[in-house]
């Protein structure tokens, strides 16, 4: 079941015109600025099938940029965000591709500043509801069909057994997870599907273990 | 967690309750919240709904300049005494229309279940408000109603155009509406979900054409018939009509339909009208060379 709420449907508040266009489209791109955690300073959003297509006529080009900046799918200032983008100081660089991809309605983000950088591909499924299909090239093969969380950490001894204990403790069973990193040592990945929805007291005894740098809800 | 019409109907006889608590008691599994939470959540959603259609009402223009100020004409039609559909219709129409010229001018509204369909299902209850003159709890219930159905769709076939065509946006509305109206109105849930299948079969194929990609033309007035199409298969299920092809399997021909439906027709403004001559030329005047 890729819709679990009745607020899927009756939902998002938001501004028009297109809830895949508009509401999913500012949805993914905040998941890119969360992931990031600060604002960047450049934003490449490369965009794919139906959003290549239609992009400027639904808004779809400041919809992201409006998530990059941190705005909800009801933020009023998402129609002038790319103006917000420039006084902010981040750039912002749009590219339209021909490839076809497996979902019509598919952006890839990459977001860059000195420190570092990060690239997220989402699509947006409609209604609003969105996944996230990629993350620094690591693909991640969630269901959408339980709740999940993306957890960044770093690369040490016990981060994940630490995690996974804590969802033990509270009796959230796990049910597909996966871990990747880029280097040894270096930023790593988990993402844990469950059968029980985790509530936000989980999150923040998962945020307190050492070594863990944030922690995501992809699913609710 | 109810998968289908049928279980969802099942569930409302058996336990003797409305649709809209279905909905609600499985909210509150799923989310964790209480139910007053999900309840006051769904009571905010309603009030944008009511600013929309006042601010739809009151005449708004898209930045396009290709939408606008029909609901005020409507209204206005309305109240020359003249009008030959029969005025609760009428105001339902307009209400849908105010909500997604609105929705096209990228003002605030509530996606229902998406943005480009987001008239029908408030245009049809503030319509029939009138009439039924309901409590805001059965206004709010409404909405979980048309959620229970469009759970369904999403879940079975599609409420993306880009997806499934326009018959997953405005036509998920459409149904949802009118499964919605025959509950309010009085209906069992197994009634409810007829007006739903009746609705749904007669917005089978309904491609997503966009003039210029934009969500104007035709979506404004396709909010319209949906809205319409809903009224009469409210009534129709509430006279006793029933669909011969069950709701399942009508959600399950639409989810059909939409995959076999040509990129060029599923909101790409590839074919359609957005295609046609006076839509070719309406894009090139919105977005000159740039597009």
């Amino acid at each position: 079941m890729k819709y679990r709420s009745a607020f899927d449907i009756i939902g998002p508040v938001m501004i028009g015109p297109s809830s895949s266009h508009t509401a999913g489209a500012a949805r993914i791109g905040r998941v890119a600025r969360t992931l990031f955690n600060r604002l960047p300073k450049k934003a490449v959003i490369s965009l794919y099938g139906s959003f290549a297509k239609t992009y400027k006529g639904h808004g779809t080009d400041v919809a992201i940029v409006g998530g990059i900046l941190d705005f909800d799918t009801f933020d009023e200032r998402i129609p002038k965000s790319l103006e917000l983008a420039e006084e902010a100081g981040m750039e912002v660089v749009f590219s339209v591709e021909e490839m076809v991809p497996d979902h019509p309605n598919t952006v890839r983000i990459n977001l860059y500043d000195d420190k570092g950088d990060l690239e997220v591909v989402g699509i947006s499924i409609g209604g609003g509801t969105i996944e996230i299909t990629e993350l620094n090239s690591f693909k991640l093969k969630l269901s959408g069909e339980h709740p999940a969380i993306l957890v960044v950490h770093n690369d040490q001894f016990g981060v994940i057994s630490a995690v996974t204990h804590i969802l033990a403790q509270h009796q959230i069973n796990i049910g597909h997870m996966e871990v990747s990193r880029k280097e040894k040592g270096k930023m790593a990945l988990m993402v844990i599907e469950v059968d029980q929805k985790i509530h936000q007291d989980v999150i923040r005894e998962i945020e307190k273990v050492p070594n863990v740098t944030q922690i995501i809800r992809m699913v609710e | 967690m109810f998968r289908n019409v049928a279980e969802l109907v099942e569930l409302a006889e058996s336990k003797q309750v409305k649709i809209a608590e279905i909905m609600i008691q499985q909210e509150i599994e799923v989310s964790g919240l209480t139910r007053e939470e999900i309840i006051a959540k769904m009571d905010r959603n309603l009030t944008v709904m009511e600013q929309a259609v006042e601010r739809g009402l009151n005449g708004v223009t898209s930045v396009s300049g290709l939408t606008g100020g029909d609901a005020v004409l409507l209204q206005k039609y309305i109240k020359s005494g003249k009008a030959l559909s029969g005025n609760i219709l009428l105001d339902a129409v307009s209400k849908a229309v105010a909500t997604n010229e609105v929705n096209a001018a990228m003002g605030t509204i509530c996606a229902t279940p998406t943005a480009g369909s987001a008239g029908v299902v408030p245009g049809t209850l503030f319509a029939v408000k009138d009439v039924l003159n309901p409590t805001r709890m059965e206004m709010i219930e409404f909405l979980f109603t048309s959620a229970a159905f469009g759970f369904v769709v999403a879940n079975n076939a599609s409420i993306s155009g880009a997806a499934g065509g326009c018959q997953a946006e405005v036509g998920s509305a459409s149904g949802m509406a009118a499964a919605s109206i025959v509950e309010l109105a009085g209906g069992t849930p197994r009634q409810a979900a007829e007006a739903m299948a009746i609705t749904l079969k007669n917005m089978l194929g309904l491609v997503c054409d966009p003039v210029a990609g934009l969500v104007e033309v035709p979506c404004v007035k396709r909010n319209a018939m949906g809205a319409s199409n809903a009224m009469t298969a409210a009534d129709m299920a509430l006279a006793g009509i029933t669909s011969r092809i069950p709701c399942d399997e009508v959600i399950h021909a639409m989810f059909l339909i939409g995959q076999s439906m040509p990129s060029a027709l599923r909101e790409t403004a590839e074919g359609g009208l957005a295609a046609t001559p006076t839509g070719r030329r309406l894009e090139a005047e919105i977005f000159g060379e740039k597009k």
